[in-house]
């Protein structure tokens, strides 16, 4: 162990400030205002929405305080660990159920309960013809606290509890309008995707338990370093299964796309900023495991980079702008995961490409929500264009959007983006070729993807439908839009410009020693040629489907092999069906089979012995006294003679 | 005289006894079969007991007297008061408990 870590281990124990010994209201707010939301019924109706509100604000509030708190002290001494109380106590396992305060935490805290708020106060607006909305603001509440116990919890157990929380909250807002069966189905299939995830986190869980008795991050990271590298394999590969469902990282990644059916505030909050990246913090929490298993990382990086062309690919033929977005989301918590992967510099990297990602996502979200509130819930990009007159607010909140995904610099995007793209050319061997180059080919992907979606919404002709009349949506949609769209334009240089990476030292090196290394590339080049990849892919697209002469059919026009396949999301949903879906269906019709006539007809082959075997024996019960005499004497004479034939 | 002539005799009052159990229908000879069929087995125990010299069969027998006694109470019992409800006292008529 080296010095830093010492220092937070002995910061653990030190008296917690006022701010930071009051972050469990930060999970209690918003927990306490579900509550009250879900029972007290249509009563809440009137106000539910404004408590909602004012629940995750009130969140944001505790939460800003604490990070001022953090940070005024030294670096070595900004983390904490808040003890709640005794959750599990036993000789052999116990358990303090505890948040941890620290650099990484109050970080996502602010994210989620920031971006929470304005999200709220954006549906508010959306929601507001929705007669469910006070159930809307319920569930939204609940997502929000158990997204904070997950992020805030000082142990795995902990974790896993918001973890299943925000599971929860996702299957219920996917779902949210249930009475459309696609809709249940979609929330379903998230549902259930998740459960194979948590399954990983379940087994990394009893591995932990079984070799170092604990759960606890304090605990387990401590040991990791002496710990057979097996074991630390099996963990960092159970994680990764775990980050993967949850973050919808290949191979688990197909419940995304039907995520969408979920009102667009959900889609923004939870399918692209904040729950979706819960697999990144993750990885990026159980640092310490992975710098001690080469193996389980170089895992994390393939998932990354497999999952960040995918999403790629699929959002350039994805027709649908939400599911498009998702694709996009995939595709960029795919650069997150690889930079986790690649270490603790990386993974700074990663928390920061989550920030600014979480903002302008988040923002391109809301902006296709305003589309759709405007175009009466139409989704297919190809009805839209030209409606960058129509709706100048929106069209400038996305433009800004736009620019930070397509890492344009100053934007945000460009800071944390190109950092990763610089950071997976680190290494030696074929690994920083490989991951680099992939990198950057997604980064040019993704330009052209983002701007294909940007165009078709707004230049171009218009292709409306008759009954459409596109307005701009009111203020209380528009003015987070556009605080988010500042966050997309500043919030990258910010961060980087205060060292965010150096702020967050303490937690991703807390147990490794890590050496400055250069890329393979010479730094210039990779920035440069990244550029000119992306605006190569934007001009492509601006030919395509943005300038005047540009014709963009109202139906999807004929195409090669691969848009084909990729409209159908490279036939996940199919290999699915295939590899899973219809053996375990085989099986179970299989199981139905045996059950009723083996297991069933035991028990009704039984019942029927029994009752013919009585209809034939009582026959014998015929009331009449001298038949039973005779049988009882033939019986004793029976008897009789066994017992002298034994004797004789 | 032997013990076998009174174990012959025993079971020549036990067969009767049985018989008349398993052929009569009238209930009160049915009874006194039953009686026959107990004091034959008394005939046996108390040859048996004067065949060793003690006393153990005498004492059996004695008990089986007094059960006998008591059966009698209560199947007379029984029997005048199936009478006075169903006029009849044949054991077949009253074959009501069965399947």
């Amino acid at each position: 162990m080296n010095a830093i870590d010492l220092t937070l281990l002995a910061a653990g124990a030190a008296e917690a400030p006022t701010g930071v010994s009051l972050m469990w209201l930060v999970i209690a707010i918003p927990l306490a205002s579900a509550a009250v939301l879900l029972l007290a019924g249509r009563v809440a109706d009137a106000w539910g929405h404004l408590l909602g509100v004012a629940a995750s604000a009130a969140a944001f509030v505790v939460a800003a305080w604490a990070f001022f708190e953090l940070l005024g002290r030294e670096a070595g001494e900004r983390s904490f660990n808040l003890g709640l109380f005794d959750w599990i106590t036993g000789d052999e396992f116990s358990l303090q159920a505890g948040l941890r305060i620290d650099q990484l935490s109050i970080s996502f805290v602010l994210l989620v309960t920031f971006v929470g708020t304005l999200i709220h106060i954006y549906s508010v607006a959306y929601m507001s013809h929705d007669k469910d909305r006070r159930r809307f603001f319920a569930y939204l509440n609940l997502f929000v606290a158990a997204m904070l116990l997950l992020v805030l919890g000082n142990s795995y157990l902990v974790l896993f509890v918001g973890w299943e929380g925000v599971g929860l909250a996702s299957y219920l807002l996917i779902g949210f309008w249930n009475y459309r069966t696609d809709y249940a189905v979609a929330a379903k299939k998230a549902f259930v995707a998740n459960r194979v995830g948590d399954v990983g986190l379940l087994i990394a869980m009893m591995t932990m338990f079984a070799h170092f008795g604990s759960l606890s991050f304090d605990d387990v990271f401590a040991q990791a370093g002496a710990a057979k590298v097996s074991v630390l394999t099996v963990i960092g590969l159970a994680l990764l299964l775990a980050a993967c469902g949850k973050s919808a990282q290949f191979p688990l990644q197909s419940w995304l796309g039907d995520a969408m059916a979920g009102p667009t505030p959900v889609s923004a909050l939870i399918h692209a900023a904040t729950m979706v990246t819960a697999g990144v913090y993750l990885v990026v929490r159980s640092g310490p495991i992975y710098s001690h298993t080469p193996n389980a990382r170089l895992a994390v990086l393939v998932v990354g980079a497999i999952t960040l062309l995918y999403g790629a690919i699929v959002g350039c033929a994805k027709d649908d702008m939400k599911k498009a977005l998702a694709a996009s989301t995939m595709s960029q918590i795919g650069y997150m995961m690889l930079a986790a992967g690649l270490g603790p510099i990386g993974a700074a990297f990663a928390i920061m490409h989550l920030l600014t990602h979480g903002f302008f996502k988040a923002g391109l979200f809301l902006g296709a929500g305003s589309v759709m509130h405007a175009m009466q819930d139409q989704v297919n990009m190809r009805r839209f264009g030209g409606l960058a007159t129509a709706m100048r607010v929106t069209w400038i909140t996305m433009l800004l959007g736009w620019l930070a995904i397509l890492g344009i610099p100053p934007f945000s995007g460009f800071w944390s983006k190109d950092k990763i793209i610089e950071e997976a050319f680190i290494g030696e061997g074929w690994q920083p070729w490989v991951f680099g180059l992939v990198a950057m080919l997604g980064a040019g992907i993704t330009a052209f993807y983002m701007s294909r979606l940007f165009f078709m919404v707004f230049h171009g002709q218009a292709r409306w439908t008759d009954d459409q009349h596109p307005h701009e949506a009111p203020a209380l949609m528009t003015v987070p839009m556009a605080i988010l769209a500042l966050g997309s334009v500043a919030l990258g240089g910010i961060l980087s410009l205060v060292g965010f990476a150096e702020w967050l030292k303490p937690v991703t090196q807390a147990f490794t020693e890590v050496e400055e290394q250069e890329p393979v590339l010479p730094v210039i080049v990779i920035t440069l040629t990244t550029l000119v990849l992306v605006l190569a892919g934007a001009a492509l697209a601006w030919v395509r489907f943005g300038s005047r002469e540009a014709k963009v059919p109202i139906l999807p026009p004929p195409a090669g092999a691969l848009v084909k396949a990729a409209r159908e999301d490279l036939f996940q949903d199919t290999a699915n069906d295939v590899f899973l879906v219809r053996p375990g269906q085989a099986a179970v019709k299989g199981l139905t089979v045996l059950d009723t006539n083996v297991v069933d007809g035991a028990v009704r082959g039984i019942g029927w012995l029994v009752q013919t075997a009585g209809e034939k024996v009582r026959r014998w019960q015929n009331g009449y006294v001298r038949s039973y005499a005779a049988t009882m004497l033939a019986g004793v004479i029976l008897l009789a003679a066994i017992v002298l034939a034994v004797r004789l | 005289m032997s013990v076998t002539a009174y174990l012959v005799l025993a079971c020549v009052l036990f067969a009767i006894g049985g018989t008349t159990v398993l052929v009569r229908r009238n209930s009160i000879v049915v009874f006194m079969g039953i009686e026959l069929m107990l004091n034959a087995a008394n005939l046996a125990f108390l040859a048996f007991s004067r065949m060793w010299g003690t006393l153990d069969g005498q004492l059996a027998a004695f008990f089986v007297m007094v059960v006998a006694a008591a059966e009698v109470v209560v199947g007379l019992a029984i029997i005048v008061s199936l009478f006075r409800t169903r006029r009849t006292v044949s054991v077949d008529d009253e074959s009501l408990l069965r399947h």
